[in-house]
């Protein structure tokens, strides 16, 4: 009894049971994952990196490193991601009548909820924050973000919650609740377990993280800008940044708070989301969607500056109507606040409200179809380029369009009476999610992976990576559009309707095509590695662009530009190019810059032990992680040398090797 | 296209040493911080006004509420808001005394202003009225207690700040750091007499 009473202050709820020793599925994951680990900790070791590794990356303030590290955390997860959008899709293509499959309710539950967590806040997030550290402040001219050691800390933020979310695999398990960790499911009588509070720490750490990182772009973009660029003379992919980043903070801190009402509920018995005493679970959903809604423009808007900046560089042309796409883009970040209630048009809040979020919901289509056009418009009398990224941009357009047409009838509030959760929903926002942000990253990929590590990808496995992911898409949602059209609903393990097998068969056929589109992908980035000698690029604009990323070297130097560039018309790069502007080779000056820290990886270790012990009632753990998190945040604000000169013989040095490189590349 | 002929070239880069305004953009930078903190207090407020009914057979803010000692707390925290001004004048007239001072008094009445809330709080609880009650006190005490938690981080903050003046003076990052402590003070205050209007006054009029 003592004993008992021992392990429990000690481990919290944490026991034996806890590990899933008796899940043949789980326990051979686990043992790929160590031996993984460990052969990477292994290498790290043999080759002597650990010190590099901590010097160079971890502790890096440069906002590429720290760009380039968000994009291997979002690749990492999304292989993550899609195992159990492959699991999902095997159970559902064989689970009808007798054949129960292979995943019992309790764990495809966990699965579908592990699925949509991670491809939205660590696959899609991180992706999209990375190519906006690492692009928009060599598009602005600038030589890093305005807060660096906040960008390392905003990094490991969320590399703590996913890994909090990684560990609920293995020890414990995750919620049930779907990707917004729904009410009533998740109070505590009906999820007891740690499934909850998992995704509560996890995405209350990563949260933070994300909400600090739009702060940081946020003033960036404002005061950090080179000389001569208004804000009309911004590059639309800053732009969307900016406006992205203004609506990731306008509701982060909703859903921050949300989280909080819903832990109190499940720790300290508040009732806040209950079904009694007052409690009102709808209020989580309006909540939860307050946030969730633009959370989608937020992820979209930088991927259709994407495709602005790869549309206008591939045509060899102007972007069509520049500053229509600027109101464009900031109608929708308005819009994109006034429509969560479409999420839930069967609540009951009456026909009044409905129409009004359902008109508001319409609307938004307009300033998306001005975008279309837009980009149509570039490409008409352009000498179009159809290289990988620009290939991706037309598939893009084809794809998105038709998730934007089901939106619309989804909108419809009679319409979605009918359509609420049902499969159609998920094909839906599938297509807009794969055929838009999806898309766009691999295109931003391909057309900004030579800037980062100065030579190209290789185009051949690109190709086999565009046609795995467009033919893929298309076969695994196509099918799953008309079963939800016939009013199959989501996030069901099993049918009794076998008419309906076939649907998902062909579903799970479109899923392994995407797979190889994602092995494709791995391996073009090995093969590009390879044979990076072949694909280098010495010029630092292998595509002819138009905006101050090309100006520079790939990849850039730590400062970025040796001088800050004056910018005197839209698509800066060539006008310079056009006006003859000669890249200075002498007289150059010692630059200021922000020193490394480890603060940001150490607190982050701090909130991930503090969430794990919450998570598992170690009480004694969190208030010492707690404790060390306040106690190391005041410490650190001790350090008043965050800063040094790089001196001029290195910016001298480097800058005489890029002179050299572009004689002989001329 | 004249002005844009080859050649024409009107400088294309800041040849010169740039000297950037120290501080310029982390005021922005925090200030955009509270307007992200403002709307978690928005998302308490929405949720406090959808659930102010939700009486669940437990006491309404009429019965529970004493205003006296909240126009006391309020009183509290506006004079305490008026001593940082004086401490931020004390700042910028570069008096290193005068400004430690006035920190010293704004923390001392915000420490009181926390404690007088964890009075009412005591006395709530005791009377059986907790935040486990019914909605209603759970989004009241979560939104006032929201507020309270930010009063106390704002004193450690403002301690650890004696501390760094004590070091280094009025040294420019403290002068810095003190400007937005400032901000964040303030702040507060506007954020409690939404707390005082629309929890406690609105509540009794119930």
């Amino acid at each position: 009894m003592f004993d008992q009473t021992l392990a429990r202050t000690i481990f919290g709820r944490l026991t034996w049971e806890s590990f899933p020793l008796h899940e043949p599925i789980l326990l051979v994951t686990f043992i790929v994952v160590a031996v993984l680990g460990l052969g990477l900790v292994g290498a790290v070791t043999k080759f002597r990196l650990w010190g590099w590794l901590w010097r160079e990356w971890l502790t890096s303030v440069d906002h590429k490193k720290i760009g380039i590290m968000y994009m291997i955390l979002g690749i990492i997860m999304l292989l993550r991601g899609f195992s159990d959008a492959l699991m999902m899709r095997a159970q559902q293509a064989v689970a009808f009548g007798a054949n129960e499959g292979y995943l019992p309710p309790h764990h495809y539950d966990q699965i579908f909820s592990a699925h949509g967590t991670i491809m939205i806040f660590f696959v899609a997030i991180p992706l999209i924050v990375g190519l906006v550290n690492y692009v928009m402040p060599l598009q602005i001219g600038a030589r890093d973000v305005a807060f660096p050691f906040l960008n390392n800390l905003s990094f490991w933020l969320t590399v703590a919650g996913a890994l909090l979310v990684m560990i609920s695999l293995f020890v414990g398990e995750f919620s049930r609740g779907g990707w917004l960790n729904y009410v009533p499911v998740t109070n505590i009588e009906n999820s007891p377990d740690t499934g909850p509070d998992y995704y509560l720490w996890a995405l209350q750490i990563a949260g933070v993280g994300t909400t600090l990182s739009a702060i940081n772009m946020v003033t960036t973009i404002i005061k950090m800008r080179a000389p001569g660029m208004g804000l009309m003379k911004m590059p639309i992919f800053t732009w969307t940044a900016l406006c992205s980043n203004v609506l990731a903070i306008a509701i982060f801190p909703v859903l921050t708070g949300a989280f909080a009402m819903l832990m109190l509920d499940r720790y300290a018995g508040t009732n806040f989301f209950t079904n009694d005493l007052g409690g009102n679970p709808m209020m989580y959903w309006n909540l939860v969607w307050i946030w969730g809604h633009p959370e989608v423009y937020v992820l979209v808007l930088p991927v259709f500056g994407i495709y602005s900046e790869i549309t206008s560089t591939f045509t060899g042309k102007r972007l069509f109507g520049y500053s229509s796409m600027v109101y464009a883009t900031v109608v929708i970040t308005i819009l994109s606040y006034l429509v969560w209630l479409h999420h839930f048009f069967t609540m009951g809040s009456g026909a009044s409200v409905n129409s009004f979020f359902g008109i508001a919901t319409m609307v938004i289509s307009i300033p998306t179809g001005a975008k279309i056009f837009n980009w149509l418009f570039t490409m008409y009398r352009g000498q179009i380029r159809f290289e990988l990224p620009m290939m991706w941009v037309i598939a893009f357009m084809i794809t998105f369009v038709v998730g934007g047409m089901t939106g619309v009838l989804l909108a419809v509030p009679p319409a979605d009476f009918v359509l609420h959760n049902s499969l159609f929903l998920v094909a839906h926002f599938h297509n807009v999610i794969i055929g838009g942000v999806v898309f766009g990253l691999f295109a931003g990929m391909e057309y900004w992976f030579p800037k980062a590590f100065g030579f190209r990808l290789d185009p051949f496995w690109g190709k086999v990576t565009f046609w795995g992911w467009v033919i893929g898409y298309w076969v695994a949602w196509t099918p799953i559009y008309i079963v939800g059209l016939m009013g199959t609903t989501r996030r069901v393990n099993h049918f009794d309707d076998p008419s309906l097998q076939i649907w998902f068969v062909i579903a799970a056929i479109g899923a392994v095509i995407i797979l190889i589109g994602i092995l494709a992908f791995v391996i073009q980035i090995g093969v590009s590695i390879k044979n990076r000698d072949k694909l280098r690029d010495t010029t630092g604009d292998p595509w002819n662009g138009r905006t101050l990323e090309w100006s520079t070297s790939s990849p850039p130097p730590a400062y970025n530009f040796a001088f800050t560039p004056r910018i005197h018309d839209l698509d800066a790069w060539y006008d310079m190019k056009d006006r003859g502007a000669q890249r200075p080779t002498t007289g150059f000056i010692p630059i200021h810059m922000p020193r490394n820290t480890g603060a940001g990886v150490i607190l982050s270790a701090l909130a991930m032990v503090l969430g794990f012990a919450m998570i598992w009632y170690i009480w004694w753990l969190a208030a010492i992680a707690a404790v060390g998190l306040l106690g190391y945040g005041i410490f650190h604000t001790f350090n008043y040398h965050r800063d040094y000169h790089i001196p001029v013989e290195e910016v001298a040095e480097q800058e005489d090797a890029r002179t050299r490189l572009l004689a002989a590349g001329a | 296209m004249g002005t844009k002929a080859m050649g024409d070239n009107p400088g294309f880069y800041v040849l010169e040493e740039e000297h950037h305004e120290p501080g310029g953009a982390t005021l922005l930078g925090f200030w955009i911080y509270l307007m992200s903190d403002a709307l978690i207090f928005a998302t308490l407020f929405a949720t406090y006004g959808v659930l102010s009914s939700a009486y669940a057979g437990g006491p309404s803010p009429r019965e529970i509420f004493e205003l006296p000692i909240v126009a006391l707390n309020t009183a509290i925290l506006l004079v305490s808001s008026i001593t940082y001004g004086f401490a931020m004048i004390a700042m910028h007239e570069g008096k290193l005394r005068g400004t430690q001072f006035w920190l010293v008094v704004t923390g001392l009445l915000g420490a009181a202003f926390v404690g007088v809330e964890l009075y009412e709080f005591g006395t709530l609880i005791h009377e059986g009225a907790t935040p486990q009650t019914s909605a209603f006190l759970s989004a009241f005490f979560t939104l006032v207690a929201t507020h309270g938690l930010h009063v106390t981080f704002g004193i450690v903050w403002l301690v650890v700040m004696l501390v760094q003046l004590n070091q280094r003076g009025l040294h420019p990052e403290n002068q810095r750091r003190l400007t937005c402590l400032s901000m964040f003070w303030h702040f507060l205050d506007v954020v409690w007499i939404g707390v005082f209007t629309f929890v406690y006054l609105l509540g009794v009029l119930r």
